[in-house]
């Protein structure tokens, strides 16, 4: 197998795109990433998209993109794992170029979700559609639950649960890119409505549209482009039970230390050589499990890092410089790969005012519904 | 979304009557059933029926649910162990949300879920009721 590096980065603007449609999103965050890297063609793509059919009813979409990104008649295919689509879809390239069979490829993620579908409804299709949904589970439900589990075993307040909002808006308030590109306070997040106690509305990331792509080839070949290239060390992935109910520990997402273990066995390396991190901060309690598992903190101490500044932006593991899902908006297909284009972006030091120092190997950390899938890479600057 | 009745009458088993499968060979229960045991591999089970208490593992009050909960929110949803040591996702209900605690003993009962899509179907199932 060969190594791979990726090259080019592009994304849109995260946020509610009312005048541009699935296949613009995409095409604009596609032709971006294909400019940063200075490619002239792409073998192949991959397209990370967890339901276009029920938000826009469009299916089909591999061809659909490669259509209206005019690179049609190269293969492209939709890739699909929930809310970590992107991320998958990344794994799907990466695998293509090692083997040898492509040399360009391109992997991409894109979501419409504002056109006016129920979309608590479609997100929940991730969870088990017979015996969870069917009794009026929500995802802001199925990590409420997690969060009390968490606050029952390990003494987690909702003060610490509001620190990693207020921390990843921080960060937010610095990316250009961000649906919220705005700081809150603690009381903001204790006084929005309550979505699923203990969650509050600014417990949860928002519903969002946008796209992003990265473009990956072969080590060996990742200077001769323009686009500055970030090794990729580490690809891992795992999954679960598809039901919360069916794991042993309610308090964590166990699917995010089995992909951690892979990935930090396969770069060979530990968790203190990580400089930053982006991870899935679907809900407040997602990124204090996360950093957890991922091995920054002990189990149970996740809610103390955010709290004490641990994971702030100047912090000893900043995690979610881009804002995360929280602040950044989280547009379930695209955020795995914009996950990928914030780190490249740190370890190329092109973060400008977000920037992290010294920034040299970062890790995103992607899930799938209540933790039924999840990757994890790890990326090291060349 | 369009009402889909052979796929809500293949789950009545489960949702009216808490039946189950039993591993022969581990003796671990499933529910639903499946054709692989998910501890040890086996294809083998023995039909069992869940016992009907239980204790309540954690929770939340749904205040946003989807379209065809809205007319019920809010309510309280819970993971709850059943003594067998079967868990299961159900609304905890006839509770004042204050009572709620982890730990507390359940027991399930038989009630309308939801009605689904435009036709309304009536559709049953599991709750939990909090015990004494």
């Amino acid at each position: 197998m060969r190594e791979v590096a990726i090259i080019g980065v592009g994304m849109t603007r995260f946020g509610e795109l009312w005048n541009q449609s699935l296949k613009d999103i995409f095409v604009e965050a596609a032709l971006r990433a294909i400019d940063d890297a200075g490619v002239d063609h792409i073998d192949s793509m991959y397209v990370g998209s967890m339901s276009p059919g029920l938000y826009v009813g469009q299916e089909h979409i591999g061809s659909v993109l490669a259509d209206y990104l005019g690179v049609a008649p190269i293969p492209s295919s939709r890739v699909e794992s929930a809310c970590a689509s992107g991320s998958v879809a990344l794994r799907q390239a990466i695998f293509e170029v090692a083997s040898g069979y492509s040399d360009i490829v391109l992997a991409g993620g894109v979501e419409k979700m504002n056109d006016g579908q129920d979309t608590t409804y479609i997100l929940a299709t991730a969870a088990d559609q017979e015996y969870e949904a069917y009794f009026g589970v929500t995802f802001p439900g199925l990590y409420a639950m997690i969060a009390r589990a968490h606050m029952h075993k390990y003494g987690t307040t909702s003060d610490q649960l509001a620190a990693v909002a207020v921390k990843n808006h921080a960060n937010g308030y610095l990316n250009p890119n961000a649906q919220f590109q705005m700081k809150i306070t603690k009381d903001t997040v204790l006084n929005s409505t309550m979505v699923a106690d203990p969650l509050h509305l600014f417990d949860c990331s928002p519903v969002t549209d946008g796209g992003a792509a990265a473009i990956v080839v072969p080590l060996e070949m990742a200077k001769s482009f323009k686009g500055q290239p970030v090794k990729i060390l580490a690809t891992a992935q795992s999954s679960d039970t598809i039901a919360l109910h069916s794991r042993s520990d309610l308090t964590t997402v166990p699917a995010i230390g089995i992909a951690a273990e892979k990935a930090y066995k396969m770069a060979g390396l530990t968790p203190d050589k990580i400089d930053l991190a982006e991870v899935h901060d679907c809900f407040t309690i997602a990124e204090i499990c996360a950093t957890e598992e991922l091995g920054f903190v002990e189990k149970g101490k996740g809610g103390e890092a955010a709290e004490s500044g641990m994971t702030a932006l100047d912090g000893k593991i900043p995690v979610n410089t881009s804002g995360g899902l929280k602040s950044k908006g989280h547009p379930v297909g695209a955020t795995g790969i914009a996950q990928i284009a914030e780190i490249v972006s740190q370890l190329r030091g092109e973060a400008g005012d977000r920037q992290v120092k010294n920034a040299r190997i970062g890790l995103t950390q992607n899930m799938g519904g209540s933790g039924g899938s999840c990757t994890v890479h790890i990326l090291e600057a060349m | 979304m369009k009402s889909i009745v052979p796929r809500y009458s293949r789950e009545i088993p489960q949702r009216a009557r808490l039946e189950a499968a039993k591993c022969t060979k581990c003796g671990h229960i499933e529910f639903p059933p499946r054709l692989v045991c998910s501890k040890c591999g086996n294809r083998e089970f023995e039909p069992v029926t869940l016992q009907k208490t239980g204790t309540l593992l954690t929770y939340t009050i749904i205040y946003t649910p989807s379209e065809n909960f809205l007319m019920q929110a809010p309510y309280a949803l819970g993971i709850v162990e059943l003594d067998d040591g079967v868990r299961l996702t159900t609304q905890i209900v006839d509770v004042a949300f204050d009572e709620l605690e982890i730990g507390k003993r359940v027991e399930i009962i038989f009630r309308r879920v939801q009605k689904e899509g435009h036709g309304g179907i009536l559709e049953y199932g599991y709750k939990a009721v909090l015990l004494n």
